[in-house]
């Protein structure tokens, strides 16, 4: 039973991933005067890659074929870690946050390798400017959930939402600190606005899309899945792991329900916070972005100060 | 001890505090004068908060008077006046080159942690709530002294000169329940003259040598090179 | 029977020396001993780790009253484990490698004699139960090593290597002996046991502690003691860096670990706090400086600094805990510590190895020079592969089960009473991160441009697979031994357990689980790792996957040209280079390196704007050169000027010394 459920909870991530996407899209095209797709436009995308045929470059080998797999099975996974509408699953029990922040490190591995696989600059310069980043911002990731799991002295993220759920109401000024730190590293992380522009291919600009842009066909269907269930990764973690209430602690369908229409709002808030963030801001050159991810790196320091110094003096 | 244990009271303070620590590191990372005085205005606004919730709380109604002088000091006057001075001298758009802004921010954090050392023994004879509260209004003060090293403009060392004072003043609010009103009356007093002399030195600096950058007064030394 | 195994490794590594000197052609009998030494190795570790019983003799040779005494427990054992697997491996790479690389049988036969004798000292070191022994193996073992790193002694630039490692190995030897002889003249002996029952104030154990951090640190090199490591690396032959990176590092943290925990009475939270710092330092530096090098040996060199960093931070941490009484934590962060020395070794001989299998087939290791050998040597990618993996600490592969071991440790931190503890241990760990996630930039960086892309050189384009199955078969060993413990870590972990509970007579916390299915270090409700689990789901979403959109009706992929946006024609001058590839990160930590970078451009018809030729030069140098040595270079320099002056040359000069000195000695026997 618990078993069928961590499956459909799963399958229910990589389900509703595109769906996210599409209504993100729909929030910033509606927040800057313009006609939106209709949420489905992201399924209908990547069917039609699905079905197209892909091309390889002729320089390419065989890692570069395998890797979409690779990053979407990695991506699949940290979807079981993450508690989507009930904790306690048992696929949870497998891998903690430290082994989830592992995960991401295994995808990024194989898109970076993939970017330099095909010998072209803009490869390269996707690969270089990506691994950059993601080593800065995984410091500040860790620092933010490590706030947390001190907090609930648990590493796995169902024991920490438990006990932030059986706390009740307190309020913990490191949380404030956390929260923003993951959200800047969460913005960094998936390639979104001030730091990468998901939209665009122009080359000076672009980091993710230098490293996938030989891909097509289901290889760049998956690419791009993937890249939307990390987006939805990081916001279902951030809104389950600093505001867990709704979320099911008993197997009922009555609880799972209400889980999943608490999950809906959650989620809906925060990509209408992420779309109006996206539409104020503008985007930074590259050699700012390691001043923005040292201030997710202060924040989330601070966090853990203010833990050790506010929280929990002996 | 820990943070679950204690009421919606102490809870609060805390986050409070949290805060007003937050806002200094802020003002410590501000390149854009505008910004840090706007930073300024907030951690205003959080003293005043807490004077609030100290009052209220504590049932000792003239802290409702020290939030209303913090307010209108604070929040209000003092920043609407650096801000019009910047504006006026038309340095709002000057980015203050941060030299290693990272490593202001870390030894930011190390005077954190220096301020928890340094206060350490006085655990076992306080309440948490004091502990935490002198520890941030400590790491506040140090944060304060080095904002006005690590930045040129003389106006950034205002904001730090006052910052200071809010750290100050947080910890007599929280950890004393409340100073009497007329010490508070007299700091206010006093902050209020300060910012007037340094308007008035503004406009001096600024006649003689042109520039509020505070860099530009080492041309006054003594000795020659 | 176990104490056997153990001598007969070490007599067979000695009799494969010898061999080697008789300069036969059955150079094959070199290795082959060399192999069963190692196998042997590998036996009386295993043996050792299981029985945990401390085995001692009493060897008759040395100084009359002072005959080597030897004991075998399971610190030792678990080395020589790690001895083991390394020889073995080295023994079937070797013999091709070297035939290729030496034509001439004399240096063949200095090779494989220091070979011998360095492997034989490694395990005497392991073995050693008292001061004196343990520093003629000590000596052993470092000089034997210098000869292989001055092995091809025709060029300059590796003598100069050479003696720089003699040098700063040398004054380690200085220094480890000075720290036992301050433990030493508080006991009565220089017996081990003497050495733990001394009674020894706090200063002198912090002083013989600082002496032993320096010795054994000058070794394994952490920063700013590290400099010879980048320079003697590259020179050796590929399989004795293999050796001196994956092995010789370790047996320098053995020695200090069994200095630290083993001999020292007690220990004290400040110095936890030292290791800590310096791990974290030199694990932080270790990786940068890694990332810019351009050979490929330089880097893997500075990355060995970047790990033994890693596994000395986990120490210190271990060494807090265990100085403020939390023994079982102290019992995790050993053992941490102690899985990813094992780890270590593991890859770090692998990429050895497969650098010299690179540079068997290209004769190049500048990596700006390789490209595109994942088509070319596809047997040796994949080797190599899985070895950037687990040392990237990638899921699934060992380097990653360790050092997730080290955050749990880390994590542990609450239950400190110190807050600047607490608070520090935090910000080691982010450090910790940071270091990982640079070892993936920088690994993703040397199997990049190595292996994918387009040939950079007309080596790369020529290189072919490698044909001698020996060469191929010691790396893909390591490599399935890399994948294996990381999907089964509780195979060593259990043996680990032993240990630790002897060293520091502590067993890990009492809810923690080690099975082959879960890993838990402090209880199943803490955090949990299944490594098994996760490769099972990685499997059988991979086949679902493949079965979809591989499935009936998939289209076949057309092969076609590189698009790149449809620009013009590609050239692999194109590719990203090393330095352009690190330029991001070298420009955010500008600090911390000395970077020389120049470029020129020469202009056509002397106009400012028709450029004819550029030539970027970059050159990117370590601070502590500067700043540490070269400062000491200065200060011996002047000190031996001013001794000159004592030299004048006048005989009558020479003759008034000795005439004092003859005055001097008898004032003092007058005393």
């Amino acid at each position: 039973m618990n078993w069928t459920i961590a499956i459909f909870q799963t399958v229910l991530f990589v389900a509703l991933a595109p769906l996210l996407a599409g209504f993100l899209k729909f929030c910033k095209c509606r927040l800057q005067n313009r006609r939106s797709p209709s949420f489905s436009q992201p399924y209908r995308d990547l069917l039609k890659l699905t079905r197209k045929q892909p091309v390889i470059s002729q320089d390419a080998s065989w890692l570069f074929c395998v890797a979409p797999y690779i990053i979407f099975t990695m991506m699949i996974l940290a979807a079981t870690v993450i508690p989507l509408i009930a904790v306690d699953m048992p696929t949870s029990e497998s891998a903690d946050v430290i082994v989830l922040v592992g995960f991401f490190a295994f995808a990024r591995f194989f898109l970076a390798l993939a970017g330099l696989d095909i010998g072209t600059a803009f490869g390269g310069m996707g690969s270089s400017r990506e691994m950059t980043i993601s080593s800065l911002a995984e410091p500040a990731m860790l620092m933010a959930v490590f706030t947390i799991t001190m907090t609930a002295s648990n590493t796995d993220l169902s024991g920490a939402i438990h006990h932030i759920l059986n706390e009740g109401a307190t309020l913990h000024p490191s949380f404030v600190f956390a929260l923003f730190a993951l959200i800047l590293v969460a913005v960094a992380e998936t390639g979104r606005i001030p730091v990468d522009n998901p939209t665009t291919h122009l080359e000076l600009t672009m980091i993710h899309e230098a490293m996938i842009l030989e891909y097509s066909g289901r290889h760049l269907a998956l690419i791009e899945w993937a890249s939307q269930l990390k987006l939805m990764l990081y916001g279902v973690l951030i809104a389950n792991l600093f505001f867990p209430w709704g979320i099911a602690q008993s197997f009922t369908i009555g609880a799972l329900s209400f889980a999943l229409v608490a999950l809906v709002l959650k989620l809906i808030v925060l990509s209408v916070f992420l779309a109006l963030a996206e539409t104020v801001v503008a985007k930074m050159r590259l050699f700012r972005v390691q001043e923005y991810l040292g201030f997710a790196y202060l924040l989330g320091l601070l966090g853990m100060l203010s833990h050790i110094i506010l929280e929990s003096t002996r | 001890m820990n943070i679950e244990t204690q009421d919606f009271y102490t809870q609060a303070i805390l986050s409070m505090s949290a805060l007003v620590g937050l806002m200094s590191f802020l003002m410590l990372g501000q390149g854009r004068l505008p910004r840090l005085i706007l930073v300024f205005a907030m951690q205003g606004m959080l003293l005043t908060l807490t004077a609030i919730l100290a009052g209220y709380e504590l049932n000792s109604p003239h802290l409702y008077i020290s939030a209303l002088l913090t307010f209108a000091l604070k929040v209000v006057f003092i920043p609407s006046m650096l801000q019009k001075q910047v504006f006026a001298m038309n340095i709002h758009r000057d980015v203050e080159a941060l030299k290693n802004n990272t490593a202001v921010m870390l030894s930011g954090a190390s005077l954190m942690v220096f301020s928890y050392y340094v206060l350490q023994p006085i655990i076992h004879t306080s309440s948490m709530i004091m502990l935490n509260a002198l520890v941030v209004s400590l790491s506040v003060v140090l944060l304060g002294l080095l904002l006005m090293i690590s930045h040129r403009q003389a106006v950034a060392h205002v904001v730090g000169f006052m910052s200071i004072e809010n750290g100050l003043f947080f910890a007599a609010m929280v950890a004393t329940d409340g100073m009497p009103m007329v010490v508070e009356l007299g700091v206010a007093f006093d902050v209020l003259v300060a910012a007037v002399l340094f308007g008035i030195f503004f406009f001096h600096i600024r006649t003689s040598i042109d520039s509020l950058d505070v860099d530009m007064m080492n041309k006054l030394h003594e000795v020659e090179k | 029977m176990i104490l056997t195994l153990a001598y007969g490794a070490i007599l067979l590594s000695l009799a494969s020396a010898c061999f080697a000197l008789l300069q036969t052609r059955f150079t094959a009998m070199v290795f082959l001993l060399l192999g069963l030494s190692g196998a042997l190795a590998i036996a009386a570790g295993i043996g050792e780790l299981l029985d945990q019983t401390v085995l001692v003799d009493n060897l008759k040779l040395g100084l009359p009253w002072q005959t080597w005494k030897i004991r075998f427990d399971g610190l030792s054992a678990f080395f020589f484990l790690i001895i083991g697997i390394a020889v073995f491996a080295v023994s079937f790479y070797a013999p091709h490698y070297t035939h290729n690389e030496q034509k001439n049988p004399a240096s063949f036969a200095v090779l494989s004699l220091f070979t011998g004798l360095f492997i034989a000292g490694m395990m005497l070191v392991l073995l050693a139960d008292d001061a004196f022994m343990f520093m003629i193996a000590w000596e052993l073992m470092s000089v034997a090593s210098y000869f292989l790193v001055a092995f091809q002694h025709e060029n300059s630039a590796n003598r100069r290597a050479a003696f720089l490692y003699l040098l700063m190995a040398e004054v380690g030897a200085l220094l480890i002996i000075l720290a036992f002889g301050v433990v030493a003249s508080f006991a009565d002996g220089f017996t081990f046991d003497a050495l733990r029952a001394s009674q020894i104030s706090t200063t002198w154990m912090s002083i013989a502690f600082v002496l032993a951090l320096m010795g054994f640190g000058m070794k394994a090199g952490l920063v700013p003691i590290h400099v010879w490591l980048p320079e003697a690396h590259p020179v050796a032959p590929s399989h004795i860096s293999a050796l001196m990176s994956g092995v010789m590092l370790k047996v320098a943290l053995y020695g200090l670990i069994r200095f630290c925990f083993d001999l020292l009475p007690e220990v004290h939270w400040q110095w936890g706090v030292v290791l800590l710092i310096v791990g974290t330092v030199s694990a932080l530096s270790g990786i940068l400086y890694a990332m810019m090098q351009q050979n490929l040996k330089r880097l893997l060199a500075y990355s060995s600094v970047e790990n033994i960093g890693i596994i000395v931070m986990v120490l210190g941490l271990s060494m807090i805990f265990l100085a403020n009484n939390h023994k079982e934590l102290a019992a995790l962060g050993l053992l941490a510590a102690l899985f990813h020395a094992f780890n270590h070794a593991l890859f770090k001989n692998l990429l050895f190895l497969g650098a010299g299998m690179i540079h068997h087939q290209t004769h190049e290791l500048n990596i700006d020079m390789l490209g595109g050998l994942i088509k070319r040597m596809p047997k040796t990618s994949v080797i190599f592969l899985i070895g950037c993996m687990s040392i990237s600490s990638l899921p699934l592969f060992n380097g990653f089960v360790s050092e997730w071991l080290a955050f749990q440790t880390a994590l542990q931190v609450g239950v400190l009473d110190n807050g600047v503890l607490r608070s520090l241990i935090p910000v080691s760990a982010a450090a910790l991160a940071l270091t990982a996630a640079l070892a993936a930039a920088c690994f993703v960086k040397v199997f990049g441009l190595i292996f994918l892309g387009v040939p950079r050189s007309r080596h790369a384009e020529k290189a072919q697979e490698i044909k001698s199955f020996g060469m191929l078969a010691a790396p893909a060993m390591l490599a399935g031994l890399c994948f294996f413990f990381g999907i089964f870590p509780s195979v060593m972990l259990d043996f680990l357990g032993g240990v630790t509970n002897h060293i520091l007579d502590a067993a890990l916390p009492q809810t923690s689980v080690l099975t082959p299915l879960w890993l838990a270090p402090v209880s199943m409700q803490q955090a949990s790792y299944s490594p098994l689990l996760i490769l099972v789901s990685v499997l059988i979403t991979a086949l679902i996957l493949f079965f979809v959109l591989h499935g009936k009706g998939a289209t076949k992929a057309r092969i076609a040209p590189t698009w790149d946006c449809g620009f013009g024609a590609l050239s692999p001058r194109m590719q990203y280079t090393s330095s352009a590839f690190t330029m991001p990160l070298r420009r955010i930590f500008a600090t911390v390196f000395l970077i020389d970078e120049k470029v020129e451009k020469t202009m056509r018809e002397n106009t400012k704007l028709n450029v004819a030729d550029v030539r970027y030069s970059l050159h990117i140098q370590d601070h502590s050169w500067v700043h540490v040595y070269q400062p000491i270079e200065r200060g011996v320099n002047r000190v031996a000027k001013q001794v000159g002056r004592i030299q004048t040359g006048n005989i009558r000069t020479y003759i008034g010394y000795s005439l004092a000195t003859l005055i001097l000695l008898l004032w003092v026997v007058s005393l």
